[in-house]
């Protein structure tokens, strides 16, 4: 059987991704398994990301693996010069599956060309972090109990922010979906993904600034505006209190609506949503380690 | 006919036509034609009328396949390909762009892999006009004003 990575969010199918919401839906009701008895996984960190290095190793645990690896490339080979490709080769000697996380943008997919077993992309520099898409799907499908005609909001820098493009491509992948967009002009979603919508005949809509439209939504994604985006300082003084979300805009959305971010949050979401039942962030985050549980059963053929 | 050469007939060989001026180099470098032992012979900015100025090269005795000489719709998407066979034009060809652009062109973007490391690019055409290509790691589009050879 050949080797299955995941490298880009595209790289699975409607059946993979639904298949994968199955698992972790089975994973979540049972977390303590011993899938991968007697088997190594690789994490290698080439840049430091504590939550996603966690959510990987404590999946791997709860699937009773064990794991050898790095958490940052100064404590590895890597600070000697040694290359991307031979490290590579040398791990994929040792291990069953490599999980990394490297700076550099389409390393994850050379790796995984490079490498004897699978490839898990746990981020490329700012091109792909395809196992965040599916815990954000999982997290839609359990709170809304369905990934079809789902009205899903974007908001904040929707230039630049991986998550959201992933998101809306492997959502329009569903029937029915409803984009809205929310983002100052200089961090507007760009016009290939609006393209790629509206070749599939996906509505979509654009907002300056929150209002009463938010209402409608199922899911509100919430994505941090990040100052070094701007190239004036006023441009972003400008602008980053318009996309605070505050627990008193809520006040009339539908009760089911759910509050996701991909986290770190700074302020862009105020402290005092937290504690509101449609604040969901906490639990996505929980959400991500059986999603990491189905996605590392479904490569190595054990689910 | 032209009533005389700029650059001079071969009798048999490849002659290619219609290059633009500024793409004169590239196109030698991504047929290697400075490894070339064979006769190579070429003229730059000369009169066009479909094009202004024109560049032409001459390649004796030597013939291409279309695979290899497609690369160069990259850079010259108009070119024009002569097979000469005892002074005679044999056989006219144009170039094509290719789905598949391999090892040829740097991708654009400076965070990608293939700039860091010693990997060779892999493209997929997505756009002929202008050129768009979508680099097969880092994902990212090169477009048709940023293309450079490796």
């Amino acid at each position: 059987m050949s080797k299955k990575n995941l490298i880009s969010i595209t790289d699975f199918s409607k059946e993979e991704y639904l298949k994968i919401m199955e698992l972790s839906m089975q994973f979540e009701e049972n977390p303590s398994q011993s899938l991968l008895k007697g088997k190594v996984i690789a994490t290698l960190f080439f840049e430091p990301s504590t939550r996603t290095r966690l959510s990987f190793e404590t999946a791997i645990n709860r699937l009773g693996g064990k794991i050898i690896g790095f958490s940052d490339s100064n404590s590895s080979s890597v600070s000697k010069g040694e290359t991307l490709h031979d490290t590579i080769k040398m791990v994929s000697n040792y291990a069953d599956m490599i999980i990394m996380r490297h700076p550099l943008e389409g390393s994850a997919r050379y790796a995984a060309e490079v490498s004897d077993v699978p490839v898990i992309n746990a981020g490329d520099g700012a091109n792909q972090h395809p196992s965040q898409t599916l815990l954000d799907m999982y997290s839609i499908m359990k709170t809304q109990g369905r990934l079809d005609d789902i009205n899903l909001f974007m908001v904040g820098d929707l230039k630049y922010g991986r998550t959201v493009h992933s998101l809306l491509m492997a959502m329009s992948q569903f029937k029915n979906p409803i984009f809205n967009f929310v983002a100052p002009p200089e961090l507007a979603m760009p016009d290939e993904y609006k393209i790629y919508l509206s070749n599939k005949g996906i509505r979509y809509f654009e907002h300056l600034e929150f209002n009463d439209i938010i209402n409608q939504a199922d899911i509100i994604y919430m994505t941090r505006v990040q100052k070094e985006r701007f190239i004036d300082p006023v441009e972003y003084e400008k602008v980053k209190n318009v996309y605070i979300l505050k627990n008193e805009m809520l006040a009339n959305t539908k009760p089911t609506v759910k509050i996701l971010h991909p986290l770190p949050r700074i302020n862009e979401i105020h402290t005092n949503v937290d504690s509101n039942p449609k604040a969901y962030y906490f639990t996505q985050a929980r959400n991500g380690v059986y999603t990491r549980m189905a996605i590392i059963s479904h490569l190595l053929n054990l689910r | 006919m032209e009533k005389q050469l700029n650059v001079s007939a071969i009798k048999d060989g490849t002659v290619i036509d219609h290059i633009p001026p500024k793409a004169l180099f590239k196109v030698i470098q991504i047929l290697k034609l400075e490894a070339f032992n064979n006769m190579v012979t070429f003229g730059n900015n000369l009169d066009s009328k479909a094009m202004g100025t024109k560049a032409i090269i001459k390649i004796a005795n030597r013939y291409f396949e279309d695979e290899e000489v497609n690369k160069i719709a990259l850079v010259a998407p108009h070119a024009k390909l002569n097979t000469i066979r005892n002074y005679e034009v044999v056989e006219k060809r144009v170039v094509q762009i290719p789905e598949q652009v391999n090892g040829i062109v740097r991708c654009f973007n400076p965070k990608c892999i293939t700039n860091a490391e010693s990997v060779s690019t892999k493209f997929q055409i997505i756009n002929e006009k202008p050129i768009e290509m979508k680099c097969y790691y880092c994902e990212k589009i090169t477009y048709e004003n940023e293309i450079r050879i490796t």
